[in-house]
């Protein structure tokens, strides 16, 4: 059996005439945790639905297992969704919520009652067989519809942001939940969301999307640690991105200034953008650096402190875990290895560059 | 000050209530007033109740009434449900067009209506009962449609969706699912297409043929020899039993919504 559970082979589709997906690639290995990440509207959900056999692609081809599932109804395709909207049964309760996938496959009372047992306790929730699910609140909702899904034992299981809705803190508490649910059950999970520390925290893989185009895919590390262009470093986290010049090799000037780098094999003299994460610049005292810029503001974030430094036209951002004196003049320096260097998109439009 | 704003709104609504239902009041007494004189009141009886009962021209026209009443909108709602889901799956375009589509015969003129589809009837089939039938069906789908979309738009797809995803197929999804989700729009549907059939004149007289009749037409016919104190004992029942439907029709979709 190939490794390949998932492949989507160059899937486009529009809604009203606007291409949400044109040629959309995409592989998912068994038992991987895939995320897509990309802002709200981007077609992360459309993904999924065309995944789950909710949308018919415009052109294209699903192939689940190396089968071509394109034109197979979602009753007859071996994945099972959680939907982005509270999706139970309001008259049901959580017992019969559970079941109903069971039901329907006309299994065993008894193979019903362990399973919705297993799955309870998966979730933690033993003990609501016989709560209305309206009376449960948001966490627990989506708590049942995970319980809902996994226990028709699905090879691919499709999150469709099933934390949106959830204040902060629940949110890191079931993270650390679905990371455990999917170490258990063993099944591979696609899942959706518009917030990058979520993606970081729990992806063996991030597929970071922007207008339905692939930006780049890699581990968490990779995708934080070297973004391939402004989109990604911009959407990963705070960044500093500012236009540069590559010198040559080893060597690039930022705002007049050669900085030893260790990127090589773009050229002498190529403009480029230069991403620097805040915490990687250290702040020293004035001309120590190869940076100077005055102060700006300093706010204490509880482990670090966000200071803004103005140089020339630019401001910069800085984290760092000591204070610096507003309005005063600093310098500023940064390793080579934490500076990355990315290719200047060609024009406004090809900001969203393809992948690979 | 604000005792004396509400005295105000109090009185102005009492009067548009007078204005708007004393004509009905009067009818309705009438209707119980033993004298045939429409002046003055001769005592209360019963016997116009009586004489309409036994009066078969009547009766047979309050079947066929009931029966128009009831077909036409079981068959608005069999026509109009669909097409509400079919209209909601089109993309914005073509749900504009076609909702501006569906607003026209309601907004267009009975009369225009009636004389149309009597030309358009005698070239395909003779004036009867099934033409008035066809010609009610015509102008409730519009009304069915317009109370079970607003349903459709607020329903939460994602339960229907999760029903495919757990394994069900279209059909069990669409009566398990759909149909009880849309039931309160569908029933106010049927209610207000029965009314507005019960109440339709101008299109019925006009496709009717001669022979059928609806108790409207009949009303009218007789009014030519003189109205009869059985009519308003007639238009009594119906009135009653018009707003029984309607609060029957409000009362269902108020509930839902809780
Ligand atoms: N059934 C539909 N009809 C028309 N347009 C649609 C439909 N489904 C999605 N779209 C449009 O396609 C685009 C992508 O939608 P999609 O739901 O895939 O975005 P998303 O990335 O999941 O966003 P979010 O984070 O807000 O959920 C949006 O502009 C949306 O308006
Ligand atoms: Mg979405």
């Amino acid at each position: 059996m190939s490794n390949i559970i998932l492949k989507m082979d160059s899937i486009s589709k529009s809604f009203d005439g606007k291409a949400i997906l044109s040629d959309f690639d995409l592989e998912i290995r068994r038992n991987e945790f895939v995320t897509l990440l990309g802002p709200s509207g981007c077609g992360k959900s459309t993904i999924l639905r065309i995944i789950g056999g909710f949308v018919r692609p415009d052109k294209g081809r699903v192939l689940f297992e190396g089968k071509d599932i394109t034109a197979l109804p979602p009753e007859k395709r071996n994945v099972n969704t959680v939907f982005q909207k509270y999706s139970l049964f309001p008259h049901m309760n959580v017992e019969e919520n559970i079941a109903f996938g069971l039901k329907l496959k006309k299994k065993s009372p008894e193979y019903i009652r362990d399973k919705v047992q297993y799955a309870l306790n998966l979730v933690n929730l033993e003990g609501y067989e016989k709560r209305d699910t309206l009376s449960l609140s948001g966490g627990q909702q989506q708590r049942v519809a995970i319980a809902r899904a996994i226990v028709n034992e699905p090879e691919l299981l499709l999150l469709d942001e099933p934390l949106g809705a959830l204040d902060l803190k629940l949110r890191h508490g079931m993270q650390r939940e679905l990371i455990k649910i999917k170490q258990e059950v063993g099944i591979t999970f696609l899942y959706v969301t518009h917030d990058q520390e979520e993606a970081l925290m729990m992806s063996d893989r991030i597929i970071v999307m922007n207008k339905g185009i692939i930006q780049q895919a890699g581990d968490s590390k990779s995708i934080y640690d070297e973004p391939q262009n402004a989109f990604v470093a911009d959407f990963i986290g705070e960044s500093n991105i500012i236009g540069a010049l590559m010198v040559k090799d080893l060597l690039v000037r930022i705002q007049g200034v050669d900085i030893p780098c260790v990127d090589t094999g773009f050229g002498e003299n190529v403009p480029v953008d230069v991403v620097i994460r805040p915490e990687d610049i250290e702040i020293v005292p004035e001309n120590m650096g190869y940076i100077n810029g005055r102060v700006m503001s300093v706010i204490f974030k509880g482990a670090y402190y966000e200071i803004k430094v103005q140089s020339e036209d630019f401001s910069w951002q800085v984290q760092s875990v000591n204070p610096a004196p507003v309005g005063e003049m600093v310098g500023m320096t940064v390793l080579p290895d934490n500076i990355q260097i990315m290719h200047k998109p060609a024009s406004e439009d090809e900001e969203v560059v393809k992948d690979e | 000050m604000k005792r004396f704003k509400d005295i105000i709104s109090g009185i102005y609504i009492g009067f548009i209530a007078v204005l708007l239902y004393a004509p009905i009041l009067v009818l309705i007494v009438e209707s119980f007033n033993s004298s045939r004189s429409r002046v003055t009141w001769g005592g209360f009886t019963l016997s116009w109740y009586v004489k309409l009962f036994n009066n078969n021209q009547i009766l047979e026209a309050f079947i066929t009434t009931v029966l128009l009443a009831f077909g036409s909108a079981a068959i608005a709602i069999l026509i109009g449900v669909p097409g509400a889901l079919g209209i909601h799956a089109m993309g914005r375009k073509r749900y504009k067009t076609m909702m501006a589509l569906t607003n026209i015969p309601m907004l267009n003129a009975d009369i225009v209506t009636g004389i149309a589809l009597m030309l358009w009837f005698v070239h395909f089939i003779p004036l009867s009962f099934g033409s008035v039938l066809l010609a009610h069906i015509s102008f409730n789908i519009p009304y069915v449609i317009l109370s079970v979309m607003p349903r459709i738009q607020q329903m939460n797809v994602s339960i229907y969706e999760a029903t495919r995803d757990l394994g069900a197929g279209p059909v069990y999804a669409f009566f398990h699912v759909l149909l009880p989700e849309l039931l309160p729009g569908i029933l106010s549907g049927f209610f207000m297409a029965f009314t507005l059939s019960m109440d339709d004149f101008v299109i019925t007289y006009f496709t009717k043929g001669a022979g059928v009749n609806t108790l409207s037409t009949m009303i009218y016919g007789q009014i030519k020899k003189g109205i009869k104190p059985e009519m308003y004992a007639l238009s009594t029942l119906i009135f009653v039993l018009v707003s029984l439907l309607l609060s029957i029709g409000t009362g269902i979709s108020a509930k839902k919504e809780h």
